[in-house]
């Protein structure tokens, strides 16, 4: 099903946590919602789902306005960070509970309901453990059986709030792309939440950046990786290194010095310059380029990472480079990035470093 | 100086090997014995003494005592109060714990103190104020004897009443920390899953709580059938009308009729073993599911 979010915005206790949100979401999609805590995309999936109601702005599910819809109504699949398992029933009981709720005239023999938890345990690969309670399980099975208790209702949507949160990296990495063949298999619209930028970046069809209470981008893996946006976008996604330069006649200048990089189209004045540590070339000589002294050199799985101090006032940016590089011995080191974008000084930092007191109630 | 500290501290430290919080053996004996002695002088003697005085003319005269009226009637109107008060409480507790834990609205901290509040308040006052309200000379009493004939004050409504008031807080405090702890996600679960309100409480918030409730109930119930301060000033101790186990107990004791007083005190002291050994029971079995909080008691 298609999801509209148009102009939405919610606040708690008088502290927005959403500004003015809007978001088209294409049925069958797998969407992600991508920020730090406190960015708000915990609170949009639980206005999607009606466990919240927004101060302003309609939530259309297709044609339909949802937005005053109980979630009972709005019959979405939730899964928790913590599973939120029923304790007391077993696996087979959890994934039926959904069925077993409905009202005499839709509610399923108990046969069928039997019959459809087994199919869905099959679908999540943990067929045979019907009999098991949740505190039998791992924790990467209870968030399968959590999954399949969501998909036995049949939802519109699927929505999933940092659904791999709890687990640790070997799990997750197993479960992420799990869940991809789940979604390509079963075809729901799923939106999920996750603070993990590989995550979104690997599973999702588009990825939402979201920043204090409003979306920053959206777009593919590429779009958002590729082609950052704002200052918030590049510095989030990815590594990235920036300094300050000045626009000049269409070139930038570090200081008094020329990094010998042409931006025609920026009007001259401040601005921040944004490159990826590991999309760089090492120059020999600096007749327009960046030179830095190298301060501290790090072992990052296959790569190294060099730190270098950057003209008087002591910034430091931070390449990659291969670990058996010669340069890595130099004390100084000249380079110039391959892939960049200059963000004029407009808005002040504020964008990047969270205000004080922002980030309080923000279901996180 | 240092230099001459150093090796003095070596080897002593050297021969500390218990852990750096216990103190030396004779400090932990010593406390050890105090409790035990201090446990055996006041809780355990007196306990033995409530038998041995009950069978101190042998079984056939223990028997007897629960062949006399007076101690039937207070018995039948023990398990009465309790039947009814501990219900009351059930739902009150449930009810008053379910506000608390699960939503935010101003007045909250408040009402969690008011809910302990019978445990701070002297039973006798709670009594003489429900005699103040409700008593013959009050208006609200006076009006409800006339039109309904209903006496509140010095009848059975009226210990009803004060048991309530007095076992109020059990359920609830025992409630309270374990849904908040719980939070609101299996509801939340529940509810996505399309299940309605009362579904949500009968299937998924009422088992998680069930043990900390029968916890909570087993307290209410001791507590119920053992009060005597607000009872006390309620009753009126009308014989075979208003008298309580324990107001029996002591009107029998009064009248220097010692083995009647300590069969009957028997059976309230073994009720209070039998709870002891159930709450155990539970603390042992099922201590996840149970508060961790722990209860004024």
């Amino acid at each position: 099903m298609e999801l509209r979010i148009v102009n939405v915005r919610k606040e708690f206790d008088r502290f927005a946590a959403l500004h003015d949100v809007s978001l088209d979401i294409r049925s069958g999609e797998l969407i992600a919602l991508l920020g730090p805590s406190g960015s708000g995309k915990t609170t949009l999936l639980r206005l999607i789902a009606g466990l919240d109601f927004p101060t302003e702005g309609t939530i259309y599910f297709g044609d339909e306005d949802a937005s005053r819809k109980t979630v009972q109504d709005r019959n979405v699949g939730f899964v928790f960070q913590h599973y939120a398992l029923f304790r007391h029933m077993t696996v087979a009981d959890n994934i039926g509970f959904g069925l077993k709720v409905r009202p005499d005239a839709t509610r399923p023999p108990r046969d069928a309901i039997r019959k459809r938890a087994s199919e869905l345990l099959d679908l999540v690969q943990l067929s045979g453990l019907e009999k098991r309670y949740p505190n039998q399980l791992s924790g990467g099975q209870r968030q399968r059986v959590a999954l399949a208790r969501a998909l036995a209702i049949e939802p519109h949507v699927l929505l999933l709030d940092e659904p791999f949160g709890a687990l640790d990296a070997q799990v997750r990495r197993e479960l992420r792309r799990w869940l991809r063949e789940i979604h390509d298999a079963t075809g729901h619209t799923t939106v999920f939440v996750t603070h993990d930028q590989e995550e979104a970046l690997e599973l999702a069809d588009r990825v939402v950046v979201m920043s204090q209470g409003r979306i920053e981008q959206v777009g593919t893996a590429d779009e958002v990786y590729d082609t950052p946006n704002s200052p918030f976008v590049y510095g989030f996604i990815g590594d990235s290194s920036s300094l300050p330069v000045r626009v000049d006649n269409g070139q930038l200048w570090l200081h008094d010095r020329s990094i010998g990089l042409a931006a025609p189209d920026l009007p001259n004045g401040e601005g921040m310059f944004y490159f990826r540590p590991h999309d760089i070339e090492l120059l020999d000589g600096c007749g327009g380029c960046i030179a830095g002294t190298v301060v501290a050199s790090r072992r990052v799985a296959g790569t190294r990472r060099v730190e270098l101090e950057i003209g008087g006032e002591r910034q430091s940016v931070e390449i990659e480079l291969p670990v058996d590089h010669p340069a890595v011995t130099k004390s100084r080191i000249a380079f110039r990035p391959k892939q960049w974008k200059v963000f004029p000084a407009v808005q002040p930092q504020g964008q990047i470093a969270a205000r004080p007191g922002e980030a309080v109630a923000a279901a996180g | 100086m240092s230099d001459t500290a150093f090796p003095q501290a070596a080897p002593r430290s050297a021969l500390r090997q218990q852990s750096p919080i216990s103190e030396a053996p004779y400090v932990k004996w010593t406390l050890i014995a105090l409790t035990v002695g201090l446990l055996g002088l006041f809780l355990l003697v007196p306990l033995l003494v409530v038998f041995v005085e009950a069978f101190r003319l042998g079984f056939g005269e223990y028997l007897a005592t629960f062949r006399n009226p007076d101690a039937l009637s207070s018995i039948r109107l023990t398990l009465l109060v309790a039947a009814l008060a501990v219900p009351c409480n059930l739902v009150f507790g449930v009810a008053a714990a379910w506000a608390i834990a699960k939503y935010r609205f101003p007045g909250r901290a408040f009402l969690i103190s008011l809910i302990d509040l019978p445990f701070s308040v002297s039973p006798v006052v709670a009594g003489l104020i429900y005699v103040l309200i409700l008593g013959a000379n009050s208006t609200a009493g006076g009006f409800l004897l006339e039109n309904f004939n209903l006496r509140i004050i010095f009848a059975v409504p009226g210990i009803v009443l004060a048991t309530i008031f007095v076992t109020f807080p059990f359920v609830a405090r025992e409630l309270i920390p374990l849904m908040e702890e719980q939070g609101t996600g299996d509801e939340e679960a529940a509810l996505s899953l399309g299940a309605s309100g009362w579904q949500t409480f009968w299937y998924v918030t009422l088992p998680n709580v069930k043990w900390a409730l029968l916890y909570g109930v087993l307290l209410c119930n001791a507590r119920a059938m053992g009060e005597f301060g607000a009872v006390a000033v309620l009753s009126g101790k009308l014989r075979g009308e208003t008298v309580t186990m324990p107001l029996q107990v002591e009107l029998f004791y009064n009248e220097y009729l010692s083995v009647a007083a300590f069969s009957l005190a028997s059976l309230l002291a073994g009720l209070a073993l039998v709870t002891l050994v159930i709450k155990t029971w539970l603390e042992r079995h099922f201590a996840d599911q149970l508060a961790s909080g722990g209860v004024g008691h």
